[in-house]
């Protein structure tokens, strides 16, 4: 049988030049965008595939620093006031020309998207007001000093107010002004809404086969390599590594992590890969007595006791998971949020492993023979995260703590752990802003609904010395001063060993030998930005 | 032999005829070795298997993906290769097999009991109690097992408990519909109503005549339903509806493997799949001669 | 004729009734969808919109209460994940079911007949043993490990065929087909023989034993003694004979072959129906689940009814209305 592969290469790579001389891109997605509606559903996914079709205000870079894109420039005409200056001459792909009205109508629709699952809303809650005092001129203002502003707004899609029948928008927090009625979701995925300033427009959305774009004429920005782009889901894993090396797609996001030596050896073939912003973790429930799951611990809850968390940390071996687990295609992690990035502390590097140490921290706590706990994890939401958490479980047990392992279906793990039903579990953050202040926020702060604040701590977990540092960060605006405040936050939380940070994830492309792409930390993949290799 | 009373040794000839029936087919013999010797290894995997794959003290990360007659970092060998855990393949075969055949016998035996005694009270009182409960049995037996299992499953969540109460919701009818069927026949003998004129308690009826003579039919029918069960169990636990991952049956192997088959780790799949087929391919010869030897018509 | 349709569908309304009943209240005890649909940067505020979008923070008899609603006019509510009504996202993913099933069903009776056919005219032979007992291999195997075998044949060891996938489509009365493409042959094979295998053990089986029997009936004894020759025999008389049973069997399994190409569609990364079940159930999806189920089970009932007529036509002796008393 192997006589038959050479000629079977022959007969795939003379497909490829095919493909190529057609000026057609086929990517295998590895999940399935739920709407063509760049409002309806906030996710990786989606905002993806809607960034071909729609452009944003702002932009972000692989590091997800923010750039721009429909706006030039933009400063702070006082703490809480911006000015955005708008591109000229930029047309929607209707013809319409691309104005300020646009931008408003856009802001004014995100919050008001029926049957979305999860709106853009988070991302205007800060505009308390908004005007444009020319066509090409923004001003946009908050109540309070707000300095996410500009990457929150780098995540909006624009829409066409003419193409949708708006009027002259005025806004509105309650109700906007001659917005006329907003375009519904499935007139984006018919086509009929999906008019944009990005750099392809839309050809057919398909529902769990295929996406086909078309580079749009007349794009203000630079043209894309590609005439014709098609986005397939390929959700499995192993189908879409088959269908790259069948040639049935021409690049694939999320190479599964045993198949990334494989398709390496293959001159044909290139795999990149890149820092994303998500961290798996460790997190512990402060609040309950005697949390789930947790038993022998004298009738305590032994995760208030910093030396038990200490000893957590210290028994697992974060390079065992890294090259064992993981191939390689990740960082062990020293704190919640990339080193590249906002706020982060570039010397924090993950602990080494130290078992002997954990047994001693948990004598010291009173816990010489270990205690039992039971550790919660989703097995099909992270990267091989079923399998991390088997092996977190057998480095605990190492140390003389009896652990079980609850591993469910992602939605079932959500719901029961917002239901506050785990003691301790393994979870992972992307950190969407870029930004430190995201998994601060989020994960550690002190839970408080009408701040924002700890919306995924449902353990509770509280430190008086971080939660003012957090507060304060968040309304400077001055860039270097947030970051180290944000930096001092995050040690002030691991120094506590608040929650355990475990690995960076790193997120993988694979493509023919003749195509380059940068990876990105937000994990889109982008058919505008994959070139063609020199 | 002969101090036995003549009934059991009138009985021990049936046996004994039976088996000579069966043993005239090599294959169903040969069926019938292999399954004893499942259920054996099965049965003795705690103390057979190089490694207790449930016990995560003996299992070292460090291990994990090693092809066939590898070694591990301490010397041990492993004749299947380990697994993403670093499980060792023969071992968590052993177990898997083990979960396996307990969650099939398990939820026949209860399936099998529950269905009787559906059949027998629709067949002993019928009228609308009857059509009633066949109405029931028609409309669970309308819908694809597969399909029942895995909205309930969906429903309950993972666990071994909760695979056995679907595979018994999927089952019971068969049963029902076997022993109603049988017993109907029954009902209408002689010694029945003999035995109604005798005012004997309905108790005795059912449980001395009706059930015994009901029974052949029961025994090829729950021998072929325990491979069903198996198979069923496998596909659920294949779909990420079964079994939980830290405990897995044989299905849940190979839907581990899966992911690492097409990067030419075949091994983590492919051992417990034959594991899965010799027990289930055995266990239906074993029931198709069961059923030639016992169904009268085909007897030559 | 009519009654017995009437009270068919009756029956199954109320099927449909009591299984979209359990099944919502089910899904609703599982957790909220929203736990797992959400951006985790939401907070708090907007958590609590969007759980009021999508018509969760209502007690669940409302919930109930719209759904059935709404479902009398023919709307069984929108997908929590796509924004779309449920009914059109299964519509849309039906075809490239159907297409499956009805391969695999050729597929199993191609296969099945004349290997039954075959074992039945030598029953004593060796090739005749193979068959049957190749046979209790065929139904013996479970349907996804079989694909995988395929797969690691086809596809990983020998790269003759791809691993999955629908591949390239057709449209044709405005549906999009694959197999009328090549390209979309190519990917159906595969899956469809996977869905095959078990139905065509079915078939050979029932075959065999019809086609025993029906050698031993008289009229099979008298075309022999008229000196017709044996394969007009076989290829009329008998498969005549072993039809009727065939298509019974082959009618009630075509339900099935749609159940379980929720596992096929699931190995094979196939676009259709069963997988959108399974991402369904992972995402719960409640309004998609139970319209599936409503769909699915509306489908058994047709085919139930298609089988019955073409009983009728193949055996004129049976009547509906006898049938059905």
């Amino acid at each position: 049988m192997n006589l038959l592969r050479p000629i079977l290469a022959a007969a795939v790579s003379a497909a490829w030049v095919a493909g190529a001389a057609a000026q057609e891109l086929k990517i295998g997605l590895s999940a399935e965008p739920s709407a063509m509606d760049p409002h309806f559903h906030n996710l990786v996914p989606n905002n993806a595939l809607t960034k071909h079709v729609f452009d944003r205000l702002l932009d972000q870079d692989e590091n997800q620093r923010v750039k721009p894109m429909l706006a030039t420039s933009w400063r702070n005409v006082d703490e809480t006031t911006w000015e955005f200056k708008l591109r000229p001459g930029v047309k929607f792909s209707n013809g319409a020309d691309f104005t300020a009205n646009d931008v408003i109508f856009s802001y004014c629709r995100v919050p008001r998207v029926e049957n979305s699952p999860s709106s853009l809303a988070i991302n205007v809650r800060a505009i308390t007001r908004m005007s444009a005092p020319d066509p090409l001129t923004l001003v946009i203002g908050t109540d309070k000093p707000h300095p996410l502003l500009p990457n929150e707004l780098s995540n909006v899609a624009i829409l066409s107010a003419k193409a949708n029948g708006a009027g002259q928008v005025e806004f509105d927090r309650q109700a906007c002004r001659n917005a006329g009625s907003y375009p519904k979701t499935e007139a984006f995925n018919a086509g009929e809404a999906a008019i944009g300033t990005g750099p392809y427009r839309l050809v057919r959305f398909t529902k769990g086969d295929r996406t086909i774009l078309e580079r749009a004429d007349g794009y203000w920005g630079e043209k894309p390599a590609w005439a014709r782009v098609v986005l397939r889901p390929i959700t499995s894993a192993g189908p879409r590594v088959a269908a790259l090396l069948a040639g049935d797609v021409d690049m694939i996001e999320s190479v599964p992590i045993q198949d990334i030596e494989r398709i390496k050896g293959n001159p044909a073939y290139r795999v990149v890969q890149g820092l994303s912003n998500r961290v798996i973790y460790l997190h512990f429930n402060y609040q309950a007595d005697s949390p789930p799951g947790v038993a022998d611990a004298g009738g305590k809850n032994p995760f208030r006791d910093k030396r038990v968390r200490e000893a957590i940390a210290k028994a697992i071996d974060r390079d065992a998971i890294v090259a064992r687990i993981m191939g390689g295609v990740a960082v062990a992690a020293g704190e919640l949020l990339p080193p590249t990035m906002f706020g982060a502390n570039k010397e924090m590097t993950a602990a080494k492993a130290d078992p002997d140490g954990a047994k001693k921290l948990l004598a010291e706590a009173g816990y010489p023979g270990g205690f039992t706990l039971v550790l919660a994890t989703p097995n099909d939401r992270y990267v091989n995260d079923g399998q991390i958490a088997q092996a977190v479980a057998q480095m605990l047990t190492r140390v003389g703590l009896k652990v079980s392992l609850e591993a469910m279906t992602a939605s079932q793990f959500f719901a029961r752990r917002n239901r506050r039903e785990f003691g301790f579990w393994l979870a992972g953050w992307g950190s969407d802003t870029g930004e430190m202040s995201s998994p601060l926020k989020s994960l550690v702060a002190t839970p408080n609904r009408d701040k924002g604040m700890g919306t995924t701590n449902p353990g509770g977990y509280s430190n008086p010395a971080m939660d003012p540092l957090l507060e304060q960060a968040l309304a400077t605006v001055d860039d270097t001063r947030r970051a180290a405040l944000l930096a001092e936050a995050s040690r002030t939380v691991m120094a506590d060993f608040g929650a355990l940070p475990l690995h960076f994830e790193m997120t993988t492309w694979a493509f023919r030998k003749d195509l380059a792409y940068t990876p990105r930390a937000d994990q889109y993949t982008l058919g505008m930005l994959v070139r063609k290799a020199d | 032999m002969s101090i036995l009373p003549l009934e059991t040794q009138a009985r021990e000839t049936a046996l004994g005829r039976g088996w000579r029936a069966f043993a005239e087919s090599r294959m169903a013999v040969l069926a019938l070795g292999l399954v004893t010797l499942l259920i054996g290894v099965a049965l003795a995997a705690p103390w057979i298997t190089p490694q207790d794959p449930y016990d995560l003290t003996q299992l070292s990360i460090l291990d994990n993906m090693l092809a066939p007659f590898s070694q591990s970092l301490d010397g041990r060998s492993f004749w299947l290769g380990t697994d993403d855990q670093g499980r060792d393949m023969l071992s968590a075969i052993l177990y898997g097999l083990r979960l396996s055949l307990f969650v099939g016998v398990a939820a026949t035996a209860i399936a099998l009991l529950a269905g009787t005694t559906v059949g027998i009270v629709a067949a002993y009182f019928g009228g609308r109690i009857d059509a009633a409960l066949m109405r029931l049995v028609d409309l669970q037996l309308s819908f694809p097992a597969i399909l029942v299992a895995l909205i309930l499953l969906a429903l309950l969540g993972k666990g071994v408990d909760k695979v056995i109460v679907a595979l018994v919701s999927v089952q019971w009818a068969y049963y029902a519909r076997t022993i109603r069927g049988a017993a109907l026949v029954e009902r209408r003998r002689e010694y029945i109503e003999a035995a109604q004129c005798l005012a004997l308690p309905r108790r005795r009826v059912i449980f001395r005549h009706l059930l015994p003579n009901a029974f052949p039919p029961l025994i090829v029918v729950a021998t072929v339903q325990v491979a069903h069960a198996i198979a069923l169990e496998a596909t659920l636990s294949f779909l990420g509806v079964g079994v939980p991952i830290t405990e897995p049956s044989l299905g849940l192997l190979i839907a581990n493997g899966y992911g690492y088959m097409l990067s030419g780790k075949y091994w983590i799949a492919f051992y417990p799949g034959i594991a899965l087929l010799v027990a289930i391919v055995a266990i239906n010869l074993v029931g198709d001669r069961l059923r030639d030897v016992m169904n009268p018509r085909l007897r030559r | 004729m009519l009654a017995f349709l009437l009270r068919r569908i009756g029956q199954s309304a109320f099927v449909m009734a009591a299984m979209a009943l359990i099944v919502f209240v089910g899904v609703y005890a599982l957790g909220n969808p929203i736990d797992i649909l959400i951006n985790p940067e939401a907070d708090q505020i907007e958590r609590e919109q969007a759980i009021a979008r999508l018509g969760l923070d209502r007690p669940l008899w409302e919930q109930f209460w719209i759904f059935v609603k709404s479902a009398a006019s023919g709307d069984l509510g929108r997908s929590f994940v796509h924004g779309v009504p449920a009914i059109d996202l299964i519509v849309s993913r039906m075809p490239a079911t159907l297409e499956l099933a009805f391969v695999a069903l050729v597929l199993s009776i191609g296969l099945g007949i004349p290997l039954g056919l075959a074992a039945g005219v030598k029953p004593d032979s060796f090739v005749s043993r193979t068959i049957v007992t190749g046979s209790i291999f065929g139904f013996s195997l479970p349907n996804f490990w079989l694909g995988l075998m395929l797969i690691l044949l086809f596809a990983v060891e020998w790269k003759i065929l791809p691993a999955g996938g629908r591949g390239e489509t057709r449209t044709l009365f405005g549906i999009e087909w694959s197999i009328l493409t090549l390209d979309g042959l190519q990917h159906l094979i595969l899956p469809a023989l996977t869905l095959a295998i078990y139905k065509a053990s079915l078939v050979v089986r029932l075959a065999y034993a019809g086609t025993r029997e029906a050698l031993l009936q008289d009229y099979v004894k008298f075309a022999r003694a008229k000196g017709l020759r044996p394969s007009r025999i076989l290829g009329v008389h008998v498969l005549k004979a072993i039809l009727i049973p065939v298509v019974t069997v082959i009618g009630l399994e075509l339900g099935s072959m749609i159940a379980f190409a929720v596992v096929t569609e699931t190995v094979f990364a196939w676009p259709g129906m069963g997988k959108l079940l399974i991402e369904s159930i992972y995402r719960l999806d409640r309004p998609v689940i139970v319209a599936y189920l409503i769909v699915v089970v509306a489908l058994f009932v047709a085919i139930n009814f298609l089988v019955d007529v073409i009983y009728t036509l193949l055996d004129p002796r049976v009547r509906l209305s006898e049938r059905e008393a």
